[in-house]
């Protein structure tokens, strides 16, 4: 049964029809850090994913139909609020998040008292190499959020992100449900909480494709851009609630 | 303009006895019958009633009688529309987040089935 060590740490790593990786992500995992716990979020794959996590050593929470990264993510944030663990590292299923940065990522959660801190790709001056719409997508992004967030943000699409128990409780009972990263930014400004970016390398996928498109890369903009606005508009009315020195900043 | 009013005549009839034997034969359920049966029910009582809809016309400033019918059906079926989206959505948030437990009871059953094996 898994419970909180002494780290109370959690790594979740939503997956979905991942099983040519799925093994090599977990085990990747547990040579870096062999006590923490991984569960591996199963949305309904078709293929063998849920298998080969369990086989590779992974708990494994089954979802009983497709929910979509959004919901899929958020059934490990309740799952971990139960367990009462203090601290949740989210690893994507494709192999991209390199393993050797989770430790830096939990170091920057429990000494910077942010409430999230995301493994960027983009924030040490690096050049976005996502080439196409997805490229535009992330740069469209950032203008979009800089004057709602106050600030920068390189990388709003990364799903290498941590968050602490705080961050956990809103995101257990709130979550995007649909391309969650940006939203999630705002919906954590809302709260007034704040976040850290911190310089991480990406690795290609190992197999399988994305499952965003040239043609979702379109519908994916609009559809943030939509659920942007309409948390926006419900950060306005506690505008004025604004708790004194509650900021947000950034590791540069 | 009598043949256009008659059609609708028609269309709502046969609309409020699909849906009823829908509802009859648990196809869709009563609640959700309502809006549909409430519009049918509309429309055939504008389609029998030539005065309000030239009242109608004459007071909003429609150009033409048939456009009256015509913005009123169409009104009366997008708020039934945006209903059904409030529902859809409600549904659909229900289901993930039963979902959710389903998932996350399953993983504390099997904890548990492996702490006593």
């Amino acid at each position: 049964m898994i419970r909180p060590g002494p780290e109370s740490l959690l790594i979740i790593v939503p997956a979905w029809n991942e099983e040519g990786c799925i093994a090599d992500v977990v085990q990747d995992i547990r040579s870096q850090l062999p006590e923490i716990p991984v569960i591996v979020l199963d949305d309904a794959s078709s293929d063998a994913t849920l298998l080969r996590a369990r086989q590779a050593g992974a708990g494994v929470l089954p979802l009983p139909h497709h929910l979509g990264l959004g919901g899929c993510v958020q059934a490990g944030y309740k799952l971990a609020a139960e367990l009462g663990f203090q601290y949740v590292i989210r690893v994507d299923g494709d192999g991209q998040h390199d393993a050797r940065d989770i430790p830096r990522i939990f170091e920057a959660l429990r000494s910077s008292g942010c409430e999230m801190v995301i493994g960027s790709r983009y924030c040490a001056g690096a050049r976005i190499q996502e080439r196409g719409l997805r490229g535009l997508g992330i740069r469209f992004f950032r203008l979009v959020l800089r004057p709602i967030l106050g600030r920068r943000v390189f990388d709003p699409t990364s799903g290498f992100v941590g968050v602490n128990r705080h961050a956990l409780d809103v995101f257990s009972r709130s979550f995007p449900l649909d391309y969650p990263e940006i939203e999630a930014l705002v919906v954590l400004q809302r709260r007034r909480f704040r976040f850290l970016e911190i310089p991480c390398k990406f690795r290609p996928r190992r197999t399988g494709r994305s499952s965003i498109t040239a043609l979702k890369s379109i519908y994916y903009i609009f559809h943030v851009l939509m659920g942007v606005f309409v948390n926006v508009l419900r950060y306005d009315r506690r505008f004025h609630r604004r708790s004194p020195g509650a900021e947000i900043h950034s590791e540069k | 303009m009598q043949s256009l009013l008659n059609i609708t005549t028609v269309l709502s009839v046969f609309l409020l006895l699909f849906v009823l034997f829908s509802v009859r034969r648990a196809h869709i359920r009563v609640e959700y019958s309502m809006s549909w049966l409430l519009a049918a029910g509309g429309l055939l009582l504008l389609s029998r009633a030539r005065p309000v809809l030239d009242y109608a016309t004459r007071h909003f400033g429609i150009p033409d009688t048939p456009l009256t019918l015509f913005l009123a059906a169409g009104s009366v079926f997008l708020l039934m529309f945006f209903r059904f989206s409030m529902i859809i959505s409600a549904l659909r948030d229900d289901n993930i987040a039963l979902a959710q437990r389903v998932a996350i009871l399953e993983f504390h059953i099997r904890s548990l089935q492996q702490t006593h094996e």
